[in-house]
């Protein structure tokens, strides 16, 4: 007890003299900007309109018995041949409400993006953390597989684990997070490295307090800034590599589009004009990674041990 | 030192063959080359033929010791498609895709460290709040998009730049390089603004969070408190401070840009590496694949290296004989 | 002395003023889709190479714009005997490097076809039929065979003539490097970057027309959106594979020239015929999800429904945008050995809910229809409209799309109860026959690509009487009668035929070929508008 004390002691004596908990403490000073907070408020308005999808949108855009070719590429604000909905956003190309379709996109997208920077986040911190800690043969046995790994190209990566596994959201998540796990490692063990030569490591060391907590609680916290802004990057890096192996045909199955699918099949079409395919996912996508941003940006600056006034 | 060197060394060939194993399988795994090359109306004795010709009929673990024990003499290979040895048809592609790469990373370093400077020292201006609005278009449009809208306003549109291609190029050492010459410039700006996108984001972001973090430092303080001036305050002490994880990063990035090239070289038709190991992928022309990996795995390793040994420059208090 | 200089002037300025569209149009760029992969004629069957190849080499027999046979190397060429052809060669062609072109030439060609190491997609099967050649005379050669074979002279238009001397020992990279790249063609090798772009100039000692332009800087743009995009900067002045979402606006365009002809692919459904009536189909399940206990697709009238269950128009029209003719055969109207009378299915989806319950599937059943998303124009768009179609007489269908990679192993392991995929013929009945409708069999060299595996006897036998048959007509009657009876089997649903587009810039005309053949010859400055 008295190691977090010796070390935690100038910054949490104030807060406890102001009797205020933690959490309390981290809500107020996250609403400090307007803009984070504006962001968080966004950011929750599309995780309950792709939670409530089926319940919300005008069509089941993944059946394709209600999909008709005849209704194809139809422009905003057209009704469907039997006059039964209007598509507010268009079509695309196989008669899918854009408006549903992009409820339902950002299902996926946000499943494929926050899960998958949300895994990789975790194996490449935990595995970047435990080279820069131990040294030595884990710190080359990791590294070397982390060089392994960025080297290989990530739709190689993809066609391999799809070939294996076949095509479905989960696979593509498992495809990101085997592409991308080494981008943490490689940034937590660059930082680790320094911080692990300070001396309240040092110190924590000296106490013999076990390794997973100078690990966790100790290490990890310190290296915490450039994950977070890593990690907020990440998720909107694996919303567009989604997109990109969409793209190439490697992505998410056809008949259940996410955001970049929708993009990825609306490119095609930007050149004749009719921008709506692509247009309207592309603003959805863009609103959700910059909430997220807006949102991972001020998480920084809270949680940064060395920002606490 | 040269320990370490030597060390590195040992673990670069167990990447490699690592590598090459996970290729074989994984080549395997996907498909057929011989059902992907061959005519559709060839009939099954061409059919086989080809299969002994490409020598995909021994078993895979045959293959491998073959393939190995030539590599070792240095000959990865020939390519199924084209019939010449992997390693050549890579290297000729090769300074196209460097030169796309070297491109899109110092035009990242030289666009992104001024700016993620400007907006960690002045984090409250609209000047900065601008900027990082502006870097999260970076990396939340997807590649392939921004690509095609880039043709469309400065070939099509303003008809400034060339759409596609590679302009005329001049022979220095035996290799072909494109930024020498003024077409050769034209041709290389929008693939290389388009790959660079995404690290101009990255480099801003960290700069600022750098240069934040680092503005409240003791040493920084004190440095002030000294009297010196705001200038060297900032390019002397903050700077190299934030140096790490933008060196670590952007060294990191240039090879994952060399390996990530793959959407901005097709799109602008760019006559590098990237396009090469994705016609090579839809074809499954193994040796190919195998080749272009192991330069890449390389690379790579070479290139943290590089970075580890930079960090004992920048950082005297990391070590790389620890332990 | 004053005149002679204003003239002189004028006459300058003239020429500058003329001189000036003309000097630019004497370089043509063109922009091709697929990238071509070698400059040996004999060493990767491929379309763009091939296309490539007939720009360098010449072939005994040449095919026009609509893949009929004319006179190329070879005059004239006739059967003199059962099993003996006899080709009289043009008099006064020259390779470019001066050679002159005779029989010995001929036989050395054919003998070099199976003999090209590591090829990955040989011209062998060319050379196979001839057992023996036999040079009459310096202009007159005779191939023999050992059986009466009527497919030589369009076997001969596959195969590009080199030259005995100069290719005497050259391989594919001497080729590549374009030191060897040297044939009777109207155009010449100047540089092949490989992958990138080959640049050709004229060759002004072609025997045939003349091309009209004197450089051609072949380009390899395999983005469907930026060759577009190319095009309409002026970068490019002919593209190919122009994709289908583009065609409205460059229709529209007035600097724009659209030249397109229905083509010889056909884009069609493969259906699992392996597994027979009592047997689970590996894609097939009742409405639950559980196995069937037998396949469906065994019964013609579930193959029927499936068919005319697809509204082909609405496919041609919505999907390919017009780029497509809803098509019930392999081969399009107008060509040797087309079934007369043979119209693709009429969309019924009523008579598709009978024809599914009278074959004991009133309530339907779950099949997963797969297809390539990367190999034919829209074919994971036409797999999500079929698979609509299906669900809504009751079929419930799974959509799954792949990379051509993935699926053509797949499929030729018959892992798929149904998938799409297209077959480009030669514009003879026989081809698509052999290939994909008869019997699988490795003794015969049949039925290579019949991945669903249909067999019919009454098909097979008609096949072989028809391969032995001299007489064009009556080998007609014999293939129309096969395919008449494979369509009324159902072995294949065929969708429809895909056209084949081109677009050049205002200036330029580019003559379509049915072949899908991108060559530079095609192309020719258009009349000033």
């Amino acid at each position: 007890m008295s190691a977090v004390v010796g070390q935690g002691a100038p910054i949490e004596d104030p807060a406890k003299i102001k009797v205020e908990t933690p959490f309390r403490r981290f809500c107020s000073e996250f609403a400090e900007s307007k803009l984070a907070l504006g962001g968080l408020i966004v950011i929750s308005i599309i995780i309950v309109v792709a939670i409530l999808a089926p319940f919300i949108s005008p069509q089941d855009p993944y059946d394709l018995a209600v999909l008709d070719i005849m209704d194809g590429r139809l422009e905003p604000g057209e009704k469907s041949g039997d006059g039964s909905i209007t598509y507010w956003l268009g079509t695309d190309d196989q008669g899918r409400d854009m408006l549903s379709g992009i409820m339902y996109g950002l299902r996926i997208s946000l499943t494929v993006g926050a899960g998958s920077a949300f895994i990789a986040c975790m194996v490449g911190a935990s595995l970047g953390l435990a080279a820069a800690y131990a040294g030595g043969k884990t710190d080359s046995i990791i590294m070397r597989i982390v060089d392994l790994q960025l080297s290989f190209p990530s739709i190689l990566v993809a066609l391999m684990i799809l070939a294996f596994l076949g095509k479905s959201v989960t696979n593509v998540v498992i495809a990101i997070v085997v592409v991308e796990w080494a981008y943490y490692a490689r940034t937590v063990r660059g930082t680790a490295l320094v911080e692990r030569r300070r001396e309240y490591i040092e110190a924590a060391e000296c106490l013999a307090l076990p390794r997973y907590r100078i690990l966790f609680r100790h290490l990890l916290p310190n290296c915490l800034p450039p994950l977070i802004v890593i990690g907020t990057m990440q998720v909107a890096r694996a919303i567009a590599l989604e997109a990109t192996l969409s793209f190439l045909g490697l992505g998410v199955p056809i008949t259940e589009p996410s955001l970049g699918l929708l993009i990825a099949n609306g490119y095609e079409y930007m050149l004749s004009g009719k921008y709506w395919i692509s247009f309207y996912p592309g603003i959805a996508l863009l609103v959700t990674i910059v909430a997220i941003n807006l949102v991972g940006d001020q998480l920084r600056d809270v949680l940064n041990p060395r920002l606490q006034k | 030192m040269s320990v370490y060197l030597l060390r590195r060394l040992i673990q670069a060939a167990g990447v490699v063959l690592a590598m090459s194993i996970i290729v074989f399988v994984g080549v395997f795994a996907i498909g057929d080359p011989v059902e992907i090359l061959i005519s559709p109306d060839a009939d099954q004795f061409e059919r086989e033929r080809a299969i002994i010709a490409l020598g995909l009929d021994l078993p895979l673990w045959q293959q491998y010791l073959i393939f190995l024990g030539k590599a070792v003499q240095g000959d990865l290979g020939r390519s199924f498609v084209f019939n010449e040895p992997a390693l050549q048809l890579i290297l000729q592609r090769m300074p196209a895709t460097l030169e796309l790469a070297f491109a899109a990373t110092f035009g990242a370093i030289l666009i992104g460290l001024p700016l993620g400077l400007y907006a960690g020292l002045k984090p409250n201006s609209v000047g900065s709040k601008a900027i990082m609005a502006g870097s999260i278009l970076g990396f939340s449009l997807p590649t392939f998009w921004v690509g095609l809208m880039l043709i469309m306003v400065f070939a099509v549109q303003l008809g400034w730049l060339p759409s596609t291609g590679r302009g005329e190029t001049v022979e220095i050492l035996g290799t072909r390089w494109s930024f020498l010459t003024w077409n050769g410039l034209t041709h290389l700006a929008m693939p290389a603004l388009n790959l660079a996108l995404f690290k101009i984001s990255l480099v801003i972001r960290l700069t600022r969070a750098g240069v934040r973090e680092t503005m409240l430092m003791d040493y920084v303080k004190f440095a002030r408190a000294k009297g010196l001036s705001p200038f060297r305050v900032t390019f002397v002490h903050v700077f190299k401070n934030i140096l790490i994880p933008v060196v670590t990063v952007t060294g990191l990035e240039f090879g994952s840009t060399i390996a990530f090239s793959v959407v901005t070289e097709s799109i602008f038709a760019w006559p590098g590496m990237g396009k090469l190991i994705i016609d090579s992928i839809n074809v499954l022309d193994r040796p190919v694949i195998v080749a272009y990996l192991m330069i890449v795995v390389l690379m790579f390793i070479t290139i943290n290296l590089v970075v580890d040994l930079m960090y004992s420059v920048l950082d005297p208090r990391v070590r790389l004989d620890s332990k | 002395m004053r005149n002679s200089i204003r003239n002189a002037a004028l006459v300058a300025a003239s020429v500058v003023v003329a001189g000036l569209p003309a000097a630019k149009a004497q370089t043509l760029n063109m922009g091709v889709g697929s990238p071509v992969t070698s400059l040996d004629p004999h060493y990767h069957q491929l379309s763009p190479n091939n296309a490539v190849s007939d720009m360098i080499f010449d072939k005994l027999v040449s095919t026009d714009s609509a893949a009929r046979n004319i006179p190329g190397l070879a005059e004239s060429w006739r059967a003199v005997g059962p099993t003996t052809w006899e080709f009289k060669l043009r008099p006064n062609v020259t390779f470019h490097n001066g050679n002159a072109f005779t029989a010995e030439d001929v036989v050395f060609t054919i003998q070099r076809l199976p003999n090209v190491p590591n090829s990955p997609s040989s011209y062998a099967a060319y050379a196979r039929p001839i057992v023996r050649m036999e040079i009459v005379d310096p202009l007159t050669i005779r191939f023999h065979t050992a059986q009466p074979y009527p497919l030589m002279p369009l076997d001969m238009t596959n195969v590009r003539i080199l030259d005995s001397e100069t290719h005497a020992n050259a391989a594919t990279e001497d080729f590549n490097s374009g030191r060897v790249a040297i044939g009777t063609g109207p155009w010449r090798v100047v540089n092949h970057r490989s992958g990138d772009r080959i640049e050709f100039a004229r060759n002004d000692n072609y025997w045939g027309d003349k091309p009209a332009f004197e450089r051609v800087n072949y380009r390899m743009v395999t983005n469907d959106a930026t060759r577009t995009a190319s095009l309409l900067s002026g970068d490019l002045d002919v593209i190919d594979q122009v994709p289908t979402s583009d065609l409205a606006r460059l229709r529209r365009d007035p600097n724009i020239n659209v030249t397109e002809t229905v083509g010889l692919r056909l884009v069609f459904l493969g259906l699992d015929h392996l597994r027979a009536a009592d047997e689970n189909s590996p894609q097939i399940t009742d409405n639950d999800g559980r196995p069937l206990g037998r396949n469906p697709l065994q019964d013609v009238r579930v193959r029927r429904a499936l068919s005319i269950a697809i509204d082909r128009k609405a496919i041609a029209e919505r999907v390919m945008e017009g780029a497509a003719t809803p098509s019930g055969q392999f081969l399009p109207p107008g060509t040797y050995s087309h079934v007369p009378g043979l119209e693709a299915p009429e969309f019924n989806a009523d008579a598709a809910r009978r024809l599914l319950a009278e074959a004991g599937y009133p309530n339907g059943f779950r099949i997963t229809l797969s297809g390539p998303n990367d190999r034919y124009i829209n074919d994971s768009r036409i797999i999500q409209a079929v698979g609509q179609m299906w669900t809504r007489i009751g079929v419930r269908t799974a959509v799954e799309a792949q990379t051509w990679s993935t699926f053509v192993g797949r499929a030729g392991r018959q892992e798929f109860s149904s998938f799409l995929i297209g077959w480009g013929s030669n514009p003879d009945g026989s081809h698509p026959l052999r290939n994909i409708l008869a019997t699988y069999s490795r003794d015969r060299g049949w039925g290579a690509s019949n991945r669903g595996r249909f067999s019919n006897a009454e098909v097979d036998a008609l096949l072989t009487e028809s391969l032995s048959e001299l007489d064009n007509e009556k080998r007609e009657q014999l293939l129309i009668r096969a395919q008449r009876i494979a369509a009324e089997q159902v072995a294949v649903i065929p969708l429809h035929i895909q056209t084949n587009i081109w677009a050049s810039r205002r200036g330029f005309t580019h003559q379509a070929r049915v072949d899908e053949l991108t060559r530079a010859q095609d192309t020719r400055p258009a009349a000033a508008r």
